[in-house]
């Protein structure tokens, strides 16, 4: 096996390109964010029953994603797979930059966004929220410190391990973290699961490690460099075995709630009669976003089956945070049990949500940003290795 | 109803939030009328206000507590070319209901229960969500990030966001657009030893179908009639203990 020998991306034409395009999109999102800045959320779709939106939508998938990107360090560095240890570098660089991007996002889409510095001084213990944002600051310093220690010669391979275990503990927190944002709110009745923990910790490894494989492939593709097909296929059958996790969580989630006639309303909402939700749940969440991509790399595995796998997990992993967030706000709140309502503020109805291009531009702003980042990242640190050849890995 | 007369009494002679008396000189004192934020910060942790909703005796034809809400807190008239009902703050609503098994019609107002374990102060990540001594679920305007993480986790729908610009407002409750508002159960009024504004007009119409008092008060009209009739907390099963509670719903 060769040594590795890292690179910084070259700057060429098509990856100026790339990056321009990025530019771009960063900046009409920086022209959505300045407008609804100046009239409010009032010209967004969210209303005062759909409160969190598509800003929301993306936030959380790149949130949840991030640390799941950071898997293929953790798999080299904890589990001591040598086959993952020339990505590693990238996978923590790669999972910094998603989480800023996602909570870009989120801060931006505050009703105060000016007064972040609120939020980083005035912490309220009990909040999971606030809990969070120590959460993300941490992950961007010890992924940050883990990256150092990956690039530095002449450490320890125990600083190595040591450096990898804190990172992936921080990360299994944060993801329960994040779930618990959904989980613990007990008023809804799509939320309030335990379940959401370890549901959200499944969808970072399967989103994050879809998410990994195309942004290095890009890179590469853009600087010439080699990734071999066999490295590609073990890739993806991880993948696979990723989303089986996913749907394996889901079907729990659901069975457990159809169970309890509490929460029969919600279910026949979300599986049988909620419109748009029940479309995207079936359809993009399992067939497209589950079934198809297993199918993919399970029953034909090839380069070109893991790639589409890929786009299609991503596909799917934001459907399924659509159907969680936007189809959980949907389905209206039970407060008068046993009572139809026959006037009311929107009360007892299923809540429509039609979102705008303002909240669309937000979203894939943070998208842009997090790619963005990345590739500048990799054009001024040496975290991509020259090449991903099979000759490297006789196994 | 003897809601104003006990409060007047008993609040503006007993409550040191309420008056807070200062002796200068033989003879001479100074007497000020709670509702500043340093008198707000010395609500009366002996008190917890509270609010008796008889749906019996709230007429479906009337909103007397709605606009006098909206007229005493400035909200209601957002407007903008974009404003609709879905958008528009509602500090209180009127619902009407029908028993799905019994076809019995009952009507109500809804607002912000006041919590005794609110949902909303566990989850805002700042603290701007707060709950005062005397059991007044407030938002401080100063440090809501506008996150609306407490309005997912309300179980009655009580708070709005404020989605644009409020050029008309209401000197009792400054609002502003990005930060998240709900019913104050009108503590600029409580913190004078007055009522608020909802139960007053209830009271006007005819209807007095809202009683307000202290509920740590044995004596209180309210807590005697809680003592004496049936009532129920909406969403009772999540066990917030609100201070607001319905009769004959």
């Amino acid at each position: 096996m060769e040594r590795t020998i890292y690179r910084t991306i070259k700057a060429t034409p098509a990856s100026w390109g790339v990056a321009i395009l990025l530019a771009a999109i960063i900046g009409a999102a920086g022209l959505a964010v300045l407008t609804i800045e100046h009239y409010g959320h009032i010209i967004t779709g969210m209303n005062n029953q759909i409160v969190w939106g598509l800003p929301h939508v993306f936030a959380i998938f790149l949130i949840v994603a991030a640390s799941g990107v950071l898997n293929v360090a953790s798999i080299s560095s904890v589990f001591g797979k040598k086959a993952y240890k020339p990505m590693a570098r990238f996978s923590a660089l790669l999972s910094i930059t998603v989480l800023l991007g996602g909570l870009a996002i989120l801060v931006l889409d505050l009703g105060r966004p000016d007064r972040l510095i609120v939020a980083m001084t005035k912490y309220n213990f009990t909040s999971i929220f606030a809990w969070n944002m120590i959460l993300y600051n941490g992950f961007f310093a010890i992924v940050g410190a883990y990256l150092v220690v990956q690039m530095t010669q002449g450490l320890s391979p125990r600083v190595h391990k040591a450096a990898g275990i804190a990172a992936f503990t921080w990360r299994l927190i944060l993801t329960t973290g994040t779930g618990s944002i959904f989980g613990w709110l007990v008023a809804r009745p799509g939320y309030d699961a335990a379940i959401m923990g370890p549901l959200f910790i499944a969808m970072s490894f399967a989103f994050g490690l879809a998410l990994f494989i195309l942004v290095t492939l890009a890179l590469f593709r853009l600087d010439g460099r080699i990734f071999g097909d066999k490295l590609m296929l073990r890739l993806g059958n991880l993948l696979g075995v990723f989303v089986a996790v996913v749907l394996y969580f889901t079907i729990v989630q659901h069975l457990t709630a159809l169970y309890a006639e509490e929460h029969a309303g919600i279910e026949r909402f979300i599986l049988l009669d909620g419109g748009a939700y029940t479309t995207l749940f079936w359809l993009v969440q399992v067939v497209l976003g589950a079934l198809v991509p297993m199918a993919l790399v399970f029953l034909r595995p090839s380069r070109a089956s893991t790639i589409l796998a890929s786009f299609l997990v991503i596909l799917g992993g934001l459907a399924q945070i659509y159907v969680i967030v936007i189809g959980g706000q949907a389905y209206p709140l039970q407060i008068f049990p046993g009572y139809e309502v026959l006037e009311g503020f929107n009360e007892g109805v299923v809540n429509s949500y039609s979102p705008t291009i303002y909240e669309l531009a937000l979203g894939l702003g943070g998208v842009a940003l997090a790619l963005l980042a990345a590739g500048l990242g990799a054009k001024i640190l040496r975290v991509l290795p020259t090449n991903l050849s099979d000759a490297n890995y006789p196994d | 109803m003897t809601n104003r007369a006990e409060m007047t009494r008993r609040d503006i002679l007993k409550s040191g939030a309420a008056v807070a008396t200062l002796t200068l000189a033989p003879g001479v004192t100074l007497m000020t009328f709670g509702g500043s934020e340093a008198n707000a910060a010395r609500a009366d942790a002996g008190k917890r206000w509270g609010l008796l909703i008889d749906a019996n005796k709230c007429a479906a034809d009337c909103s007397a507590c709605v606009t006098a809400c909206k007229t005493e807190n400035g909200w209601g008239n957002d407007g903008g070319e974009h404003s609709g009902p879905e958008t528009e703050s509602a500090w209180i609503r009127k619902v009407t209901l029908r028993d799905k098994h019994t076809g019995r019609q009952v009507s109500a107002p809804v607002m912000c229960q006041h919590c005794e374990s609110p949902p909303c102060v566990d989850v805002c990540p700042t603290g701007a969500s707060m709950q005062r001594v005397d059991g007044i679920v407030l938002v401080d305007k100063h440090i809501c990030i506008g996150c609306r993480y407490c309005m997912m986790a309300c179980p009655f729908k009580a708070r709005s966001f404020v989605h644009s610009d409020v050029p008309e407002q209401s000197v009792n409750a400054p609002r502003g657009k990005g930060v998240v508002e709900s019913c104050t159960l009108c503590v600029h009024r409580v913190d004078r030893g007055r009522i608020p504004a909802c139960v007053e007009a209830c009271e006007a119409s005819g209807n007095s179908a809202i009683l307000f008092g202290d509920l740590k008060d044995p004596e209180s009209p309210i807590s005697r009639a809680l003592k004496q009739y049936s009532s129920i907390a909406l969403r009772a099963d999540l066990e917030l203990n609100p201070g607001v509670r319905y009769q004959n719903l």
